[in-house]
C-alpha cells in the first residue's frame, strides 16, 4: 500500500484528504504544518505528499525546498493543493519541484486525475 | 441565458442535488447544459428550460446529472491522446513527408477541449513539424457550443481534469477564476457549425478524425450511413478515433479496428453502399423527440 502524507493546517482539510486518499488505497500520515510534515518525510519517505501552501511555521513551499534537498526527497511525488491559485504560484512550485497542483476548492475527480497524471495511480477505464 | 432561466435551473438544481449555486454561476451552467442541449436537438439553454417546464423528467434528470458530474476534460480518457502523439502523428510524418500537411478533423468538437487537447499536443511536437501545415477543423451542431469553443475560455475546476498543470501554466492565461487558452493555441483551430446528418463531403478530405462520444446518440442505421460518408471524406491511410463505448465492429466494414490499439480504426477500402445525407434527415425530429 503506497502512503500519503497530507500536510495542511486545516484538519477538516485533511479529513477530507483522508477520505479522498483512503478510498484510493493509500494509507494516510498527516501533518499539520512544515515541521511536522519534515519529521514524518526523516522517518520514512512517503510515495506521495499531498502539500498546502500556507501555513504557520513553515509553508509549503519552503517545506518543498527542504524535502527536495533531503536524502530520498526527491523520489516522493508532491501535488500542491492551495487556494493559492495564481499563475505565478503555480510557476514557482513547478520550478521549485511540484509534480502537480490542485487549485481548491478540489474533489476526489481532481485528485484523481492529478494523482493519475504523475503516476501514482492508474484511472478506471473511461465508461460510456 | 435569462435571469428566470437561471433562477429556475439553480432552485431545481437545489431542489434535486443539493447543489446550490450561487448567483454568478452562469458559466457554469453553461459549460454543462450547451452540450446536452445540443444531445437533446436543442439549440440553446432557453429551449432547455422550456422543455423542462414542459414537465420532461428524463430530462430533468439528465440536467442534473449534467450539472454534478463534468464530462468534457482536456486529453478525455488520455490513451487516445497518448495514440495520437506516439502512433497517428509519427505515421502520418511518414506517410506525408513530401506533402508536409496533415488535416484533423474534430466531429464532435463540443466545447473545444477536444481540439485544443490535440493542438497543444501539436505545439509540443513543434520541432519534428517545422515546415508542416496541420489543420484543425472543430464541428459541432450547436453555434452556442462553437463560441464557447471559440473563446476558449474555462472554470477553474475544468481545467483541472485531465490537463497537466505544466500545458495549463504553458498555454492557458489567467482572468480571476476562468483561464483562457492562449491565442496561438486557439488560431489553430478552425470552427465550423455542421449536423452530421447532413452532406459533410464539402470539408474535405481528412487525414484524421476524431469522432467520440457523439454516434451514442444516433441510432444503428444513421452510424452506418455516418461510418459510410467518414470513410469517403478520408484518406485511404488516414485514421478514425472512436470513444471509449463505441465501435465499428458489426455495423460497418468501411473501416477497421487496429489490433492493440483501442478506439483506432483505419478505412479498409470497401466501398459503402449508402444512401445519400438528406435521407438520414428525418432521424433529426427523433433525435429531437428524445
Amino acid at each position: 500500500m503506497k502512503t500519503c502524507l497530507v500536510v495542511d493546517d486545516s484538519s477538516i482539510v485533511r479529513k477530507i484528504a483522508r477520505r479522498i486518499l483512503e478510498e484510493m488505497s493509500f494509507q494516510v500520515v498527516e501533518a499539520e504544518d512544515g515541521v511536522d510534515a519534515l519529521v514524518v518525510c526523516k522517518r520514512a519517505m512517503p510515495e506521495a505528499i499531498l502539500l498546502d501552501w500556507n501555513m504557520p511555521v513553515i509553508d509549503g513551499y519552503q517545506f518543498l525546498g527542504h524535502l527536495r534537498r533531503m536524502p530520498g526527497g526527491d523520489t516522493p511525488k508532491v501535488v500542491f493543493c492551495t487556494t493559492e491559485t495564481s499563475i505565478d504560484h503555480i510557476s514557482r512550485a513547478i520550478d521549485g519541484g511540484a509534480n502537480e497542483y490542485i487549485m481548491k476548492p478540489f474533489d476526489k475527480g481532481i485528485v484523481a486525475a492529478k494523482f493519475a497524471e504523475v503516476g501514482l495511480i492508474e484511472l478506471m477505464e473511461p465508461t460510456a | 441565458m435569462t435571469p428566470p432561466d437561471y433562477e429556475y435551473l439553480r432552485k431545481l438544481l437545489k431542489d434535486h442535488s443539493g447543489l446550490d449555486l450561487s448567483a454568478d454561476k452562469q458559466y457554469l451552467i453553461e459549460s454543462r447544459l450547451l452540450p446536452l442541449s445540443r444531445k437533446c436537438g436543442l439549440p440553446g439553454i432557453s429551449e432547455l428550460v422550456q422543455k423542462m417546464k414542459g414537465g420532461s423528467s428524463p430530462l430533468i434528470a439528465q440536467v442534473v446529472e449534467a450539472m454534478t458530474t463534468n464530462e468534457t476534460f482536456f486529453f478525455r480518457d488520455k490513451v487516445p491522446f497518448d495514440h495520437f502523439r506516439d502512433s497517428i502523428m509519427p505515421e502520418m510524418m511518414k506517410a506525408r513527408a513530401n506533402r508536409k500537411s496533415v488535416r484533423i478533423w474534430c466531429a464532435a468538437g463540443s466545447t473545444g477541449q477536444e481540439p485544443y487537447s490535440l493542438a497543444m499536443s501539436l505545439k509540443e511536437m513543434s520541432a519534428q513539424l517545422a515546415g508542416w501545415r496541420v489543420e484543425i477543423i472543430a464541428t459541432d451542431l450547436s453555434q452556442e457550443v462553437l463560441e464557447k469553443s471559440k473563446a476558449g475560455i474555462y472554470s477553474q475546476f475544468e481545467v483541472q481534469r485531465g490537463l497537466p498543470i505544466q500545458l495549463l501554466v504553458k498555454y492557458f492565461k489567467q482572468n480571476g477564476e476562468l483561464w483562457q487558452i492562449g491565442a496561438d493555441i486557439r488560431a489553430m483551430v478552425q470552427h465550423r457549425q455542421l449536423n452530421l446528418l447532413h452532406d459533410f463531403s464539402q470539408l474535405g478530405a481528412f487525414d484524421i478524425i476524431f469522432c467520440r462520444n457523439v454516434l451514442i446518440y444516433f441510432d444503428q442505421d444513421t452510424k452506418i450511413n455516418i461510418f459510410g460518408r467518414l470513410a469517403k471524406t478520408m484518406e485511404q491511410d488516414g485514421f478514425l478515433v472512436l470513444g471509449a463505448a463505441e465501435t465499428v465492429v458489426g455495423l460497418t466494414d468501411v473501416f477497421k479496428p487496429l489490433p492493440d490499439k483501442r478506439g483506432l480504426y483505419r478505412p479498409t477500402g470497401a466501398r459503402a453502399t449508402i444512401a445519400p445525407a438528406a435521407s438520414a434527415a428525418p432521424k433529426v425530429a427523433a433525435m429531437a423527440g428524445r
